[in-house]
């Protein structure tokens, strides 16, 4: 599957004090090891609390590159957050993320194409975000249309339909599954699916079992990308095994071994 | 109306492997044979790149091969117990490789000594010009103690050796490696074990540019849907990104189809079957033209006449 590592983001302790005193051991340290562990984007998000957004985003883009050669995703929610780290970026891009209204995939369906960058799209509006399943899939779809107006490649699309945290609404995951099944079926080739993964079980005593079990049943649904711990080898394992399940990887003995990087 | 682009592109693609060293590699070859390369499955060039043409390996028994019909008899009765001969004789019917089979080194088929088959290798090298494949008996106490001495008698011609089961790796991977030779990762029709032999092998540090993987193959009549169904789900899987499938893909169809007894059956035995000198020659350029439809990048063959059938069906098909 593919993987969005999410530690380098400025709501981490470690991340935040880098980005105030500008040491970019730390992003280093973090961008090496999420590498090794098998992500295939390092999801970059400068959090809340550096004063200067677009600045903190540079700085992090450009100390990340310094350390290794991994894709990157520029997440952030504001617009001239993203359009900074895209001035830096040296190397493969994915802008994380846009929203699903009409003019606001206009414009970030450009900035993709401009900058040849995967996009990640939610599946919200000005309205907010929807709770059931027939009206995110109505934005996957205008989402799925306006990427063939901009004549982006399906391939570069990702639709996020939003987890929500288990503990706001726990009919939220059944509901996704859903969705899931349903993006698949709104265009061909379908766009990728994705989710923040680790949102799911923000707050709860047991963050690793409950993703990683929502994650095989994901997969089973049809998501191939997540937000998530790449560092947490048992969901990573999960994951391998899930795809070999599905008969996506050929079994054989050493199928675990022979999948992780 | 706008037609839809319906290419299917393929993520992955199948490595290229080369057999044979030129006097500037090292080796002594005249020619060299690379197979591999396809990023699509096979013959479909208008989806990507189909990479190199399936090769066509004629076979070399160490010691003459018993019960041979007389439609393929016929074409060796001169050379069949002289290898070097034979090799030529093989080179003039258009085999882009030689396959050397040991089966005479196995105990029960003679027993030869390791300086014997040594002289075997070397006077091949010595008649022909195209590479080699060298093959064991698939007795593993002897492969383990003649492939090591065939392999340094060939060092330098990076020649293609097998072949490696899980049961019995570990020699044979070491000298390839050591000696510069390509390897055959070997399974039976067991597409599980397939990539378990080439993951233990890579684990022993062997490179995947260097590995063919063999599937027993079963002849038409005698299993070929098995191990065409098992050399396609292989290829769909190196397509799709799996690295440990991307690996060109050798068949034995020369042995498999005379051995069938529609080949073998003479005309009063079989007199509805049609006639005893085409039949096997059929059987043989049959099974070879399918199961190049399931991704092979080597085929074994015998018969020069089935040889030039399935080369003319390549080259159509390209």
């Amino acid at each position: 599957m593919i993987t969005l590592a999410e530690r380098i983001n400025g709501q981490f302790l470690d991340v935040k004090k880098a980005i105030k005193e500008r040491d970019p051991s730390v992003i280093h340290e973090l961008a090496k090891k999420q590498t090794e562990a098998g992500a295939t984007y390092l999801d970059i998000n400068v959090g809340t609390a550096a004063a200067d957004q677009e600045d903190a985003m540079k700085w992090l883009v450009e100390s990340t590159q310094e350390a290794v050669k991994t894709p990157i995703a520029i997440d952030s929610q504001k617009l001239s957050v993203i359009k900074a780290g895209l001035e830096v970026i040296k190397n493969d891009v994915m802008i994380n993320s846009a929203q699903g209204d009409p003019e606001v995939l206009d414009t970030y369906m450009q900035l993709a194409k401009q900058h040849n960058a995967a996009l990640i799209c939610l599946t919200m509006n000005k309205d907010g975000i929807p709770q059931n399943v027939d009206t995110r899939i109505e934005i996957a779809a205008e989402i799925a249309g306006k990427a063939m107006e901009h004549d982006v490649d399906m391939d570069k699309i990702y639709i996020d339909p939003i987890l929500f945290t288990i503990t706001v609404d726990q009919k939220q995951p059944a509901y996704m599954l859903e969705v899931f099944n349903q993006i698949k079926l709104i265009s061909d080739p379908s766009p990728h699916i994705t989710v923040g993964l680790s949102n799911l079980a923000q707050g709860t005593k047991e963050k690793s079992l409950i993703c990683r079990t929502f994650l095989t049943m994901a997969i089973a649904a049809g998501m191939d990308t997540a937000l998530m711990d790449v560092l947490d080898t048992e969901l990573m394992d999960a994951a391998i095994c899930a795809e070999m399940l599905l008969n996506k990887q050929i079994y054989s003995d050493s199928f675990l071994k022979a999948a992780r990087p | 109306m706008e037609i839809a682009n319906v290419v299917e592109k393929c993520s992955g693609i199948v490595k290229e492997v080369t057999i044979g060293a030129t006097k500037d590699e090292g080796g002594t070859r005249g020619k060299v044979v690379t197979i591999g390369g396809a990023n699509c499955i096979p013959f479909m060039d208008f989806d990507g790149s189909p990479g190199h043409k399936p090769a066509i390996a004629m076979d070399v028994y160490d010691a003459p091969p018993e019960e041979w019909p007389e439609p393929l008899l016929k074409h060796y009765a001169d050379v069949i117990d002289n290898p070097a001969n034979w090799a030529k004789k093989c080179a003039e019917f258009g085999a882009d490789l030689i396959c050397l089979k040991l089966d005479g080194i196995h105990p029960d088929k003679g027993n030869r000594s390791a300086d014997e088959t040594v002289s075997t290798v070397k006077s091949i090298l010595e008649a022909v010009d195209i590479p080699l494949i060298i093959w064991g008996c698939e007795n593993d106490e002897r492969d383990n103690e003649i492939m090591p001495k065939v392999s340094e008698a060939a060092k330098g011609e990076r020649c293609l050796l097998g072949g490696a089961t899980q049961e019995n790796y570990k020699t044979i991977t070491a000298v390839c490696l050591a000696d510069g030779h390509n390897l055959i990762t070997q399974a039976p029709v067991d597409i599980n074990i397939g990539k378990q032999i080439n993951i233990l092998v890579t684990d022993l540090g062997f490179p995947t540019d260097r590995i063919v993987m063999f599937q027993t193959t079963g002849a038409l009549g005698y299993g070929i849907e098995y191990c065409y169904s098992i050399h396609e789900r292989g290829r769909m899987a190196a397509l799709s990104g799996d690295h440990q499938m991307a690996t060109p893909v050798i068949c034995d169809v020369g042995h498999e189809a005379w051995r069938a007894k529609e080949a073998k059956a003479s005309d009063s035995e079989a007199p509805q079957w049609g006639s005893f000198a085409d039949r096997g020659v059929m059987w043989e350029a049959i099974t070879a033209t399918t199961l190049i439809q399931s991704g092979v990048d080597i085929i074994r063959m015998n018969h020069p006449e089935a040889v030039s059938i399935v080369k003319k069906h390549i080259e159509n098909l390209t």
